[in-house]
């Protein structure tokens, strides 16, 4: 199934058989998190599975991925992370070792990322029925005032923020399962982006548009999403594009484009072009946020595609990602 | 990054524009064909056709072996998988390239052992590691890959490991480039020389398109400086009413090619009466077999194959695209009922073949555009 990847497969899912059936018939764009009332006050809810192999890898492991990946999701919606709950499916023959360094990196995490751990449940399957582990995390957090994103905040004019090299996730993923001959000094950027949107929701407040953080089908495959929900066009340079040589290298040589490739420590705003400098000068204030750039802009045409500009005058449309990133050979 | 930055430094590309846009000058139109899709792949990903002047027109050759591999290959080498004993390794290119009921990644998904391999010696590994399973090698590719399958097979027999197939699907090149030389609607000026196959075969074979065809051939690089002074030399040779073959990719292709690789496919292989080719159909002695001193690692001669064929649905013209006839927008299936995500021609398999990477860097522009044009 490619279902899973992100990108075109997974989004006809969402809105051909989970909006419809169990969200009902509402029209509004599909977002990271949803909003609750409850005792009249908002909160923001959000829940993520996490599958990975191998479990850890340079820069992370399972349980890491999955506090940051829940903590960002609510951030990119414009909320605070509060508290999340995990469930751990775990195959029968796991080592304990094993399970414990995990809950240690999500204990880890979740410092670091300030948010607590209050519940759980664990699940014991077959030995081979779950790649050793698999963990869903759900997360609430409370909404940060003044902040209305959402693709129809989105105009044209608006500039396109990145926190970040892009692809570091998704290309030490690739190589840390052993299967490529390729070496590289090369960790998981995995994060909480939550600083990120605290300062530049600091310094641009209402002027933010909209956020995401580009995992799975990567910065193309957001940035399609958000140029269909609000019908305009988005223009990147890619000379402006933070990759990191590695990543480069990489995709050079397995013919896959950064742009389609994974992130877990990176977020992407559209910020109205006045507040623009201001929100980017606030990220390169936040530890680990200096590689932040403008790389595009929101354009009236073409509409509802993200067309890269090449540095050398020319450009190209870039899809979502149909599918996992497949290497070319031949 | 060394030995690619500076073949796409900007000024340098511009200068080169500027020179193509002088010789071209205004009076002519000029049919080039792009013969590798690693070409085609290279010029839409760095938007060379915007910068390129009107009146040059890339087409898009056949050097996307994806793309040519007819889809009854793809069913008897799944078929053959059907055995819960064989592990199908092939490269990622295939795994998305439909077959009747499927591609390989729909296999794998419905329970079929499928891998994905960055090397037949990575197919070669899977077999010593699971001596209690048969490996069988989904090979693709001209000359550039076949090489590499050749070596495999040798060290298969050095090593005695009887576990471990090849399902041979290699094709050669120059066969395909006279099928579309002798296409009586065919209206091609000049050809920009495969790079990777000809650091293989060198340039040698290519001089009958020169001295008897009467059109220009260079053998050009992947970068966008590459394409673009390939482009240059070509458009010299016109200008000077000459008609050779050069090469621009020095740096990699040798002229007499890698005698090395050559004795290792001579050794292993042997060229087939005759192939079909999709879009392009039979044509004489293009492929490659394992010869029968190899039979024991020759998935074809030591199984059962269906032999199956399926023809292309009559509406699609992968045909014309291919010879540059048509132009993928001209064919009455793009983009409606064939898509990238849902092939039903050869050419909008692979990202390489020109209806997919037309489909996915161009169309959606145009479409676009002529949206905002008639709002």
């Amino acid at each position: 199934m490619a279902h899973g990847a992100g990108g075109k497969a997974s989004r006809r899912l969402v809105e051909g058989l989970f909006a419809p059936l169990l969200f009902g018939s509402s029209a509004e764009p599909l977002t990271d998190s949803a909003r609750v009332l409850v005792d009249r006050t908002s909160v923001a809810v959000t829940t993520d599975s996490f599958v990975v192999s191998p479990l850890s890898f340079p820069g992370g492991s399972i349980g890491e991925l999955a506090i940051n990946g829940t903590v960002n999701d609510l951030a990119v919606s414009g909320a605070r992370p509060e508290a999340i709950v995990v469930t751990f499916i775990l195959e029968a023959g796991l080592p304990a070792s094993v399970l414990e360094s995990e809950v240690r990196a999500m204990a880890d995490a979740a410092r670091r990322a300030n948010v607590k751990v209050v519940g759980g449940d664990t699940k014991v399957v077959e030995h081979g029925k779950a790649d050793l582990m698999y963990v869903t995390a759900t997360g609430i957090g409370s909404p940060i005032p003044a902040l209305t994103i959402g693709p129809r905040s989105v105009r044209a004019g608006d500039k396109v923020l990145l926190s970040g090299p892009v692809g570091d996730h998704g290309i030490t993923i690739l190589l840390a399962r052993g299967e490529l001959d390729i070496e590289a000094e090369l960790r998981s950027d995995t994060r909480s982006v939550y600083p990120f949107v605290e300062a530049i929701s600091g310094a641009a407040g209402a002027a933010i548009r909209w956020m995401r953080d580009p995992t799975r089908g990567g910065v193309a495959t957001s940035l399609n999403e958000l140029a269909r929900d609000c019908g305009l066009g988005i223009y990147l340079e890619e000379e402006e594009l933070p990759v990191h040589d590695e990543v480069r290298g990489a995709c050079e040589l397995l013919g896959l484009d950064p742009l389609h490739i994974a992130n877990e420590g990176q977020c992407i705003a559209i910020v109205a072009a006045e507040y623009a400098d201001v929100a980017l000068a606030a990220i390169h204030q936040t530890p680990g946020g200096g590689d932040a750039r403008i790389i595009g802009e929101v354009r009236e045409q073409p509409a509802a595609t993200v067309l890269v500009g090449t540095r050398y005058g020319g450009t190209r449309v870039i899809d979502m990602l149909v599918g996992d990133p497949l290497p070319r050979i031949c | 990054m060394k030995f690619v930055d500076e073949f796409r430094d900007s000024d340098l590309i511009k200068k080169t524009a500027e020179e193509i846009r002088r010789l071209a000058g205004t009076t002519r139109h000029y049919r080039f064909m792009e013969v590798c899709g690693g070409h085609t792949h290279a010029i839409y990903r760095f938007g060379l056709k915007d910068i390129l002047p009107e009146n040059i027109e890339l087409i898009h050759g056949p050097g996307c072996p994806v793309c040519v591999l007819p889809m009854g290959r793809i069913d008897d080498g799944l078929a053959l998988a059907a055995d819960d004993h064989v592990i199908f390794a092939a490269f990622g290119d295939m795994m998305r390239v439909p077959g009747t009921h499927g591609s390989p990644l729909e296999y794998k998904a419905r329970g079929t052992d499928v891998r994905i391999v960055y090397s037949p010696s990575d197919a070669l590994k899977l077999a010593r590691i699971n001596p209690d399973r048969h490996v069988m090698f989904f090979a693709i590719g001209f000359e550039t890959t076949a090489p590499s399958t050749a070596l495999t097979i040798m060290r298969a027999r050095a090593e005695g490991i009887h576990n471990f197939s090849v399902f041979c699907n290699h094709v050669t090149i120059i066969p395909a480039i006279r099928a579309i030389l002798d296409s009586p609607d065919m209206r091609l000026d000049a050809f920009i020389g495969p790079g990777h196959v000809s650091t293989v075969i060198g340039c040698r074979p290519y001089e009958w398109i020169a001295k008897d065809e009467r059109k220009p051939i260079v053998v050009s690089g992947f970068e966008p400086l590459d394409i673009l002074q390939a482009i240059v030399m070509i458009l010299r040779q016109m200008r000077a009413g000459e008609a050779k073959v050069e090469n621009q990719y020095k740096r990699v292709v040798p002229w007499e090619g890698n005698r090395a690789a050559l004795r290792a496919m001579g050794e292993v292989f042997q060229l087939r009466p005759y192939f079909e080719w999709r879009g392009l159909g039979f044509i004489s002695q293009s492929a490659l077999r394992i010869r029968d001193l190899y039979a024991e690692w020759d998935a074809e001669q030591r199984f059962q194959v269906p032999g199956v064929r399926v023809t292309d649905p009559k509406a699609a013209q992968c045909g014309e695209v291919l010879k540059g006839v048509l132009k993928p927008v001209q064919c009455k299936l793009f983009g409606k009922e064939c898509t990238p995500e849902h092939p039903l021609g050869a050419l909008m398999v692979s990202s390489e073949g020109s209806c997919a990477a037309y489909f996915n860097y161009e169309h959606r522009k145009a479409m676009a555009t002529s949206l905002s044009r008639s709002a």
